[in-house]
């Protein structure tokens, strides 16, 4: 092929070069989709509840994945601070995945349990109360906000088409589940569990 | 451990990596040599044709790459040859190192682990108060305490609201060598129920009797009223004189010191607000996140805060 063809036809040029593009993905992603290290849940791995979902969402609108990761890779630097490495099982629940890739604060991978709801709660309340050095944002509105749980059951049918195994009965009457409550309940339900599943596998 | 790790691919999706990727830089290898030669070649007076381009008055030849730059791109032909060779890359080919993301981690534990854990084994050896003494061994505790409990017990623990403090001699759960010990290695939950069930004007004589007991400002005929509400309800985990119980985690009331009073709270308000909600100090245990020799360092390292 001379090169001129491909030069002055812009069109031809840009089909080439998603072709050519597509090659690392078709190799290095694709496969992934049909890996059951990736596509089936670790043992015991269950959806979040209402609360717990409710709680995510908090998570990702005030913009905690900004600042914090979770995602413990394999070294040992990481583990000994964070827990047993994160695996891909552990997230196939997860739309979207909240991996983040900036660490101005700790990993929350395995936050769950870590501390008591008591300390997150005055935590979030003011970072500072419980670690003066802490340049965390405090977020005291969330101790105001109580959750309506209006969307509630949409969020977990759209879930539920994307393979998160909810039955009908749980999401039947989530959002009266969630109503009323405190956001800083959810958002601490959620922060509670992340991680816990795999907790005795260090 | 190994089955985290999951399941190796399919043979197909194996197939699939392999053929795209040895494809590809055999495709590479291909354009790399088709394009070696030039058709411009020059004429018997070393004139060559240009490519017919022009701007300016600047015309462009059709030369092949220099020669640097061509071995260059052979060089990473042979590079990435070279790594798919010994590391994993090649669908399910484990690659002749043997590589994987999980041995590199073992090894990197063993590593330190060889190295770490017979100091540590060697301090899980001496005795709590000893240990305490043991200057190099404190400055390993501190450096642990620092990472995994200053975040409650604050850097200098001495505590804060909810969280107590570590450096007086006032112990919830007790302060010997064992109990330390005991609250790492299992955690603690604390549990005071909430009274509301016993209306609020008898609160509020209970908090001015509790007030009464450390012998703080209070109101002396509301605190008589609650002393047998106090007696009723109360002794059961705080004892008659309300010394509280190490064995349950129920605090002395009759000393100074209030786990749950914000800073510039009227003491009374405090009280009040403990008996009508209640409270759950919950301390998670640390073995799980260190391990047993690290919880007794840490261990001698809080007895040697207060003793």
């Amino acid at each position: 092929m001379r090169h001129e063809i491909v030069e002055k036809n812009v069109g031809l040029l840009a089909v080439l070069i998603l072709v050519v593009i597509s090659f690392g993905g078709l190799a290095e992603i694709v496969p992934l989709f049909f890996q059951k290290e990736t596509t089936q849940p670790v043992a015991g791995l269950e959806p979040l509840t209402p609360l717990e979902l409710e709680g995510r969402d908090i998570y990702i609108r005030e913009g905690c994945v900004g600042c914090h990761s979770q995602m413990i890779r394999p070294f040992r630097a990481e583990t000994e601070r964070y827990g047993h490495y994160s695996v891909a099982g552990e997230f196939v629940y997860n739309h979207p995945f909240l991996w983040g890739s900036k660490r101005t604060g700790p990993d929350l991978a395995r936050v769950g349990g870590r501390y008591s709801d008591d300390w997150h709660r005055a935590h979030l309340y003011d970072p500072r109360d419980v670690v003066p050095e802490s340049k965390m944002p405090a977020y005291p509105w969330l101790f105001d906000n109580t959750l309506d749980g209006e969307a509630t059951e949409t969020k977990m049918r759209a879930l539920q088409s994307m393979g998160v195994p909810y039955t009908d009965e749980q999401i039947e009457g989530a959002g009266s589940e969630v109503r009323g409550e405190q956001e800083i309940t959810a958002l601490v339900a959620y922060l509670q569990q992340l991680g816990t599943v795999l907790k005795g596998a260090r | 451990m190994n089955n985290l790790w999951g399941d190796s691919l399919s043979g197909f999706w194996s197939g699939w990596i392999i053929v795209i990727t040895l494809g590809t830089i055999a495709f590479c290898w291909w354009i790399l040599f088709a394009n070696r030669k030039t058709d411009k070649v020059p004429d018997a007076e070393g004139n060559v044709d240009t490519t017919g381009h022009q701007a300016d008055g600047i015309e462009e030849y059709d030369n092949p790459l220099p020669r640097w730059w061509f071995m260059l791109f052979v060089g990473t032909i042979i590079f990435s040859l070279g790594y798919l060779a010994l590391y994993p890359g090649l669908g399910n080919y484990a690659g002749l190192l043997g590589w994987t993301q999980e041995n590199q981690w073992d090894k990197e534990v063993a590593r330190a682990e060889e190295r770490y854990a017979p100091i540590f084994a060697e301090y899980n050896d001496i005795p709590v108060p000893e240990l305490a003494q043991n200057a190099e061994a404190m400055q390993v505790g501190e450096r642990i305490y620092l990472n995994n409990c200053a975040v409650c017990h604050g850097s200098n623990a001495q505590g804060g609201y909810g969280f107590p403090n570590l450096t007086d001699d006032a112990w919830l759960y007790g302060g010997t060598p064992e109990a330390i010990k005991t609250t790492l290695n299992n955690g603690r939950n604390g549990l005071m129920p909430a009274w509301q069930q016993l209306g609020e004007t008898n609160i509020n004589n209970v908090a001015n009797y509790v007030l009464a007991l450390s012998g703080a400002e209070h109101d002396a005929d509301a605190a008589a009223k609650g002393q047998p509400i106090f007696a009723a309800s109360c002794v059961a985990c705080h004892g008659p004189e309300g010394k509280g119980n190490q064995a349950l985690g129920a605090p002395n009331l009759t000393d100074d010191i209030w786990l749950y009073r914000q800073p510039g709270q009227p003491l009374l308000e405090a009280v009040l607000q403990t008996l009508r909600n209640g409270r759950n100090g919950h301390m998670p245990a640390q073995t799980p996140y260190i391990g047993e020799d690290k919880v007794h360092l840490v261990a001698a390292y809080v007895y040697s805060l207060s003793n």
